[in-house]
């Protein structure tokens, strides 16, 4: 056990004006996760504290924030990766801060739905699965592993700079079932990323690669449909 | 599931504490049992067996055939929505082994488990979800569900809920209300359950009157990650992992010696307490290890690789290289409101029904898992009942005009509300919450006894009236997450009592249920449900009869 300080930016609409960091000096072990921290906090110190939680092992997309400046899910952090005995935490930027952490996430799932993230294949299935090889399968692997945490969309430059940009969470997406070999609704996905507000916007910075808790090759999945649509799949 | 098929009929709204994709059923890791017989000879009788077996034959027969035979229906249906299945060489839904599936009635492992990587419940979450987008379900995200309306005439009609974001209580004034609210391992001090799963469904229900069933019936995962509790699929055995004592031996060949490292959970985990118990957990602690070493890098990370990178991240450790502790976790609750194989909510010991609710999953006891849920039979249960009961609700709601709402309708939900906002309590809710996880940790766990259940029992009263006198720090309108797991914790507290209740009255041991002082199953006298009515002064105890149609019950030897 050692002290930890969090610097913790807050905001709380109902009495402040603007958002102002408040500190934190809490035990923890080198193997607690950073939420473990933040429910620490909240559960013995201040209950006020505000952030979204819930499998607190990386898989339900809660609690992605900023740390140390970086986007991660507090829950997959451990205290030994952050490197300091200080850690600061910010919500994710580029959507309304609606208290301390948590932020408005509705226009993310606008953009995921406009690019019509389900199965279009109207054709009768017949009595059993369709089928589809290990090789076909393998080719939209990547995308089925999102879960939709913003993480990615909110480390974009080119989304801080336009909200209208669709971002790569949506994008990410969108590939999963454009490279879906049961799929008939790759031409629609294609034509709403191929406007100016699509792909177009990406500069290929990589910040949403990185910023990934899934190990998802965001950068290239993008690339990916840049490449469709210039030269067809 | 229930919203997509009842929401081609009638006009349906999903209320969800998290945003919906962020449900636990994402968590499930495995797969789904289905007999398609992709892999080898496989037949749903076999699945019925294995289930009614596994279920220490408290399971209810008919529902278990119902479940076994429209599981393979079910699944196709998954894949035809898009589900994003691993695939065999021919391009069929890939298959693998299973705690507790078995072909020709026990006589040996079968390939059931259709999988999609060890991510299966996060592809079904998504695609339900990416169809319920398609199907233009309308979703109330972030609501907290407070209160079950049911009028004069004994008819459901409706909820109220709280809008997380503002504070405000809404009345949903329906014709029908599903519940799909899952369960409440965050009682105990480990386990694998989501912050999220806290009882609430279940208890919203039990304070409306609605006995609950099977409460004594808690699976304990074999396989938690030490301490954290994080769960290590049964996946990662049936690829071929196998556990490990102090000694280095494989200690499940002794206990099991026909399915091993893939017995059901419940066996496995009392078989690894065992172990500990006789001092030959690893280096005398409580815990043992699973080795994964001689399964290979591709294994690991082309079958199994969400598992491989927890055990990389929160441990430290390279399952190619090193042994993982693992111990029991707290992981599914086989008790639940009790229904029908329509998913009609019964009412008491005579199958009555509570006209316009229904409920499926975790928070509902059909019971097809009896007394011990066998891997991957969670996600049959949430697809195969969530789509018989939504499409028994659509027609229902075809039939049946908008019923009367009790007076006063939101009153209930509005003075815990204010009592817990405006109040002026001093007990701590997180002090409460850590010290009724610690009793039912050291009580109701794996092995039970009648003494530490009496003192489990009075500590959770105790919590309870330190529980009315509870105050929260945060008192403002705006996303109040401080007043959410106040409320959780009153939904906790009652989940415990019932837990505790029920284990107490269970002087037998049968599937998750093991009591040191009744250490045998006892046919004579336990062979039959409990049905558990949460009271104002305190638990009150009723049962009622398993049904068996096919499957005598037999001694359970694996």
């Amino acid at each position: 056990m050692a002290d930890y300080t969090f610097k913790i930016q807050r905001f709380n609409p109902d009495k402040d004006k603007k958002p102002h960091y408040e500190e934190y000096t809490i035990p923890l072990e080198q193997t607690d996760r950073v939420l473990d921290g933040l429910n620490e906090i909240k559960w013995t110190q201040d209950g006020t504290l505000t952030y979204r939680r819930s499998c607190a092992h990386g898989v339900c997309g809660s609690d992605a924030m900023r740390i140390n400046g970086r986007n991660r899910l507090a829950c997959k952090v451990l205290i030994k990766e952050v490197g300091s005995n200080h850690i600061t935490i910010e919500p994710m930027l580029g959507f309304t801060v609606i208290k301390d952490l948590v932020v408005d996430l509705e226009p993310f799932f606008e953009k995921y739905r406009s690019i019509a993230p389900y199965l279009i294949n109207d054709s009768p299935p017949g009595e059993t699965e369709r089928l589809q090889s290990p090789e076909d399968r393998a080719r939209y692997d990547d995308g089925t592993k999102c879960i939709l945490c913003a993480a990615c969309t909110t480390s974009c430059p080119p989304f801080w700079a336009n909200k209208e940009f669709v971002g790569p969470a949506a994008i990410v997406n969108a590939h999963r079932f454009i490279f879906d070999s049961r799929d008939q609704g790759a031409e629609d996905r294609l034509a709403v990323l191929n406007t100016k507000n699509g792909v177009w916007r990406c500069r290929t910075v990589f910040n949403c690669t990185d910023a990934c808790p899934r190990d998802i090759e965001i950068t290239r999945a993008i690339e990916d449909v840049k490449r469709t649509l210039l030269f067809g799949k | 599931m229930a919203a997509l098929q009842s929401s081609k009929l009638g006009n349906v709204a999903v209320l969800s504490k998290l945003y919906p994709a962020r449900s636990h059923t994402g968590a499930a890791q495995g797969g789904i049992g289905a007999a398609l017989g992709n892999m080898e000879e496989d037949h749903w009788e076999w699945h019925m067996f294995d289930t009614v077996k596994g279920g220490d034959y408290l399971v209810d027969q008919d529902a278990a055939e119902v479940m076994c035979r429209e599981a393979v229906d079910t699944v196709i249906e998954l894949e035809h929505m898009g589900l994003p299945f691993s695939r065999t060489p021919e391009g069929k839904i890939a298959q693998r082994r299973f705690g507790g599936h078995t072909k020709n009635y026990g006589a040996a492992p079968v390939m059931r488990s259709c999988y999609a990587a060890d991510r299966t419940g996060h592809m079904i979450l998504q695609t339900l979800y990416q169809q319920g987008i398609k199907n233009e379900v309308q979703f109330y995200n972030e609501y907290l569900v407070i209160d079950l309306l049911v009028n004069g005439d004994g008819q459901c009609c409706g909820v109220v809920a709280l809008n997380l974001l503002d504070s405000e209580i809404h009345t949903f004034h329906a014709k029908a209300v599903f519940f799909a609210t899952g369960g409440f391992g965050r009682i105990f001090k480990v386990t694998s359950n989501a912050l999220a799963l806290t009882g609430d469904g279940v208890i919203v229900a039990a304070r409306r009157g609605i006995p609950l069933e099977d409460m004594e019936f808690f699976q304990f995962h074999p396989t938690g990650i030490y301490r954290l509790g994080i769960l290590i699929s049964e996946a990662a055995r049936g690829e071929g992992g196998i556990l490990l004592n102090n000694d280095g031996e494989r200690f499940m060949e002794r206990y099991a010696p026909t399915l091993k490292d893939l017995a059901p959970r419940d066996v496995v985990s009392r078989c690894m307490f065992q172990e500990i118990r006789e001092g030959r957990g690893i280096g005398g602690k409580d815990y043992v290890h699973l080795d994964l070493r001689h399964l290979g890098r591709k294994v690991l990370d082309e079958k199994i690789p969400d598992i491989t990178d927890f055990m990389r991240v929160y441990q430290g450790l390279e399952p190619e290289r090193d042994l993982i502790p693992t111990h029991p976790t707290a992981h599914y609750a086989m008790g639940g409101i009790p229904t029908n194989f329509d998913a009609e909510v019964i009412l008491d010991d005579k199958d009555t029904p509570m006209p316009g609710f229904y409920a499926a999953g975790e928070c509902a006891c059909v019971s097809i898992h009896g007394a011990n849920r066998l891997g991957t039979n969670s996600l049959v249960d949430i697809v195969v009942f969530g789509r018989r009961g939504g499409k028994k609700m659509a027609e229902f709601m075809r039939e049946n005009d908008l019923p009367a709402l009790p007076p006063n309708p939101d009153g209930a939900a509005r003075d815990l509300v204010d009592r817990l906002l405006h109040g002026t309590g001093t007990e701590s809710v997180g002090a409460i919450r850590a010290e009724m996880q610690q009793v039912m940790f050291d009580e109701a766990f794996v092995v039970r006894n009648g003494a530490g259940l009496r003192k489990c029992a009075d500590t959770i009263r105790g919590l309870k009236e330190r529980y009315a006198r509870a105050g929260i720090q945060d008192h403002s309108r705006t996303f109040n997450t401080d007043l959410m797991e106040a409320i959780e914790l009153g939904f906790m507290l009652d989940c415990a009592e019932l837990v505790a209740a029920g284990a107490l009255a269970r002087e037998e041991s049968r599937g998750g249920h093991y009591r040191e002082d009744f250490p045998t199953r006892d046919d004579v006298n336990w062979l039959k449900h409990t049905l558990a009515y949460l009271e104002p002064e305190g638990v009150r105890m009723a049962s009622k009869p398993v049904t068996i149609t096919r499957f005598e019950p037999k001694e359970r030897v694996y």
